[in-house]
C-alpha cells in the first residue's frame, strides 16, 4: 500500500518535510487522486505524523493558510478588483444623491433660494455657516461633494481598468457597460462562458424570471439597454439590435479571456450590422 | 454532559428512518417526533422567545446569539439546523468525520465543526471561502478547501474516508455531485442533502425538480427520508441518505 508513490495516487503529505508549508500548499492544490484512502493511518506510518491528532494539525496547519492565500489571489484578480469598483461607484452615486435631496431639503428651510441635487449641495457647502445648524447643514453639503469626487475618481478608475481586463468588449461596449457586464456575470471567465442570449438580458432577471413562468413577454435587452446602439435604435428593432449587439460582446468577451489580442474587425462588423438594422426603418 | 439518550428515548431511531420511508423518499411530511441529537447538540430556551432553540458548543463565529458556552443554531440559516426543526433523522451520534461540499461562509460547517471528529469543508467560490479560512482559523478541525465538489479527484489526496458528507451546493446537477462524492462515504455512511430547485431549474414546479433529483441519486443511494425545508428555506428539499 505505502509502494504508491507515484504522483497522483498518494496522499498530500508524500514526499513532504513537516512544516514545509509551501510544499504543501503546492501538493493540496496540484495534486491528485482518483480516490481517498486512509490518509491519517498512512501519514503516520510514513513517519510524517507521530498519530492521528499529530496528523490533523498538521492537515489544519497545510489547509488553512491554502484556502487563504489561494482565495485571495483569485480575489485579487483584476476582474474582481474591477467588479468591486464599479459596485463601489454606483453606491457613491446612489449615495450622494440621496444625501444632496436631504441637504437640499433642509437648505430650502433655511436659505431663501436653493437649488437641488448636487450642484446644490455644492453651492451650499460654500456658504459661511452663521450657526450651530448651518454648521451641520455645511458640513453635511461638504460631504455630499467629496462623495461625488470620490464617485467621479471612481469611474475614472473603472474607464482605465475596463480597457485592461477586457479590452475588446472596452472598445465594443464603453467602459462602463464591459464592467457592469463582467460584474453581473460574477467574472470575466464567466462572462465569456454564458451564451450570448444571456449576455443579451444579464440584468434583466426580474423580467426574464416573469417570462420563464409565464407571466411576461420576453425581455428584449437588459444592462445592454445603456449602449447607444440599443437605446437610440427605433423600438421595433430594437429587439434585433440588443441581439446583435449582445452576440458580439459575447465574441469580444471570449477573445479577451481566452486570448487577450486586440480585434479591430469586431467593432466594424457590429457597425455594419447596426446600420443595417437601422435602414429597415427608413422606408 | 451529553443529555441526548435521556431527551430523545429512541436508541432505534436510525433503523425506524430507514424502515419508515424505504420505498418512498419523496414523502413532504418528513418523519413526526423530534430527532435524535447528536452529542453535543442540544435544545436551549431562550428569554424572550417562545419555544427552545437548537445549539451547539463553540466559539461564535457570526455574530449569533449565544448563552454560555452554547451558541444557537439558527435553522433559518442552517439547512442542516432546519433538517432538524423538521423533525428528520439525520443518523449523527457525534464525533463523526465528515466532509461538507457547498460550506460557504462556513456559517453551517462551523456548527457541524462543534460536534464532529474533523470536517472537511470544500468551497469553490473564493468571496466566501475568505470567510470560511477566518472560521477555521480557531477551529483545530475544520480543514477548508478550495475546490470544485463537481470534481472530487481534486482533493481525494486530502480528504479521507468519511463518515458523513453534507452537501449544499448551488449548482445544477446537484444528484451528480453527491453521486460524484460517493466515493468518500464509509458503506455505513450518511448522506445529507439540502436539494435547491431554484440551481437546477427554476421554470419547473419544485416538486418535480425534487422528484427528478429524487430518481438520479437513487442511482447510487438508498433515499432515508426527505422533508421540505419550509419555512426555513423556500424551495429546498432535505434529503437524508446512505449508499447503496
Amino acid at each position: 500500500m505505502t509502494e504508491k508513490t507515484t504522483d497522483g495516487e498518494g496522499g498530500w503529505f508524500e514526499g513532504l518535510e513537516r512544516g514545509d508549508l509551501e510544499g504543501a500548499r503546492e501538493a493540496i492544490e496540484n495534486r491528485s487522486a482518483e480516490s481517498p484512502a486512509d490518509w491519517p493511518a498512512q501519514a503516520v506510518e510514513a513517519g510524517f505524523a507521530t498519530d492521528e491528532g499529530d496528523y490533523y494539525d498538521a492537515l489544519h496547519e497545510a489547509t488553512v493558510p491554502t484556502a487563504r492565500e489561494a482565495a485571495a489571489e483569485r480575489e485579487q484578480s483584476d476582474d474582481q478588483q474591477l467588479i468591486h469598483s464599479i459596485r463601489a461607484m454606483d453606491d457613491a452615486t446612489r449615495t450622494a444623491n440621496e444625501l444632496a435631496e436631504r441637504v437640499a431639503e433642509w437648505a430650502g428651510s433655511r436659505f431663501d433660494r436653493s437649488e437641488t441635487g448636487i450642484p446644490g449641495a455644492r453651492a451650499v457647502a460654500a456658504r459661511e455657516p452663521e450657526n450651530p445648524a448651518d454648521e451641520r447643514l455645511v458640513g453635511l453639503a461638504a460631504r455630499v461633494v467629496a462623495l461625488d469626487e470620490e464617485a467621479s475618481d471612481l469611474r475614472e478608475f473603472v474607464e482605465r481598468a475596463a480597457g485592461e481586463v477586457a479590452p475588446n468588449l472596452t472598445t465594443l461596449g464603453g467602459p462602463v457597460l464591459a464592467a457592469r457586464l463582467i460584474a453581473l456575470a460574477g467574472g470575466l471567465k464567466t462572462l465569456a462562458r454564458k451564451p450570448s442570449g444571456t449576455l443579451q438580458v444579464l440584468g434583466a432577471e426580474e423580467a426574464l424570471f416573469a417570462h420563464l413562468r409565464g407571466r411576461a413577454p420576453s425581455p428584449k435587452h437588459g444592462i445592454i439597454y445603456t449602449h447607444e446602439y440599443v437605446r437610440d435604435t427605433a423600438r421595433e428593432h430594437r429587439g434585433s439590435a440588443a441581439r446583435a449587439l449582445a452576440g458580439k460582446l459575447t465574441i469580444a468577451a471570449r477573445i479577451d479571456y481566452y486570448s487577450g489580442d486586440r480585434r479591430p474587425n469586431l467593432e466594424r462588423e457590429l457597425d455594419a450590422r447596426i446600420e443595417r438594422i437601422r435602414a429597415r426603418s427608413d422606408p | 454532559m451529553s443529555d441526548d439518550p435521556g431527551t430523545s428515548g429512541d436508541g432505534a431511531s436510525d433503523n425506524d428512518a430507514s424502515d419508515s420511508d424505504a420505498g418512498d423518499g419523496t414523502s413532504d411530511t418528513g418523519s413526526s417526533g423530534s430527532p435524535t441529537l447528536p452529542a453535543g447538540v442540544t435544545y436551549r430556551e431562550r428569554s424572550g422567545k417562545s419555544g427552545p432553540c437548537l445549539a451547539t458548543r463553540g466559539t461564535p463565529v457570526y455574530g449569533e446569539p449565544s448563552d454560555g458556552d452554547w451558541r444557537l443554531w439558527d435553522a433559518r440559516r442552517s439547512k442542516v439546523a432546519a433538517m432538524y426543526e423538521k423533525g428528520i433523522d439525520l443518523g449523527l451520534a457525534g464525533n463523526e468525520k465528515v466532509l461538507y461540499l457547498g460550506a460557504a461562509s462556513g456559517t453551517t460547517a462551523s456548527h457541524v465543526a462543534d460536534f464532529s471528529r474533523v470536517v472537511y469543508a470544500v468551497e469553490f467560490a473564493a468571496r466566501p471561502t475568505r470567510d470560511l479560512v477566518g472560521v477555521a482559523d480557531d477551529r483545530e478541525n475544520l480543514f477548508p478547501l478550495l475546490a470544485d465538489a463537481r470534481t472530487p479527484e481534486t482533493y481525494a489526496h486530502v480528504v479521507e474516508p468519511v463518515d458523513v458528507i453534507t452537501q449544499d451546493v448551488a449548482t445544477r446537477g446537484q444528484a451528480r455531485v453527491a453521486l460524484a462524492n460517493r466515493r468518500f462515504l464509509r458503506d455505513d455512511g450518511r448522506l445529507i442533502l439540502a436539494v435547491k430547485a431554484r440551481s437546477e431549474d427554476v421554470t419547473t414546479d419544485p416538486a418535480d425538480v425534487f422528484e427528478a433529483v429524487l430518481a438520479d441519486l437513487r442511482e447510487g443511494y438508498e433515499v432515508l427520508d426527505t422533508a421540505r425545508l419550509e419555512p426555513f428555506h423556500a424551495d429546498h428539499l432535505g434529503v437524508v441518505a446512505r449508499p447503496r
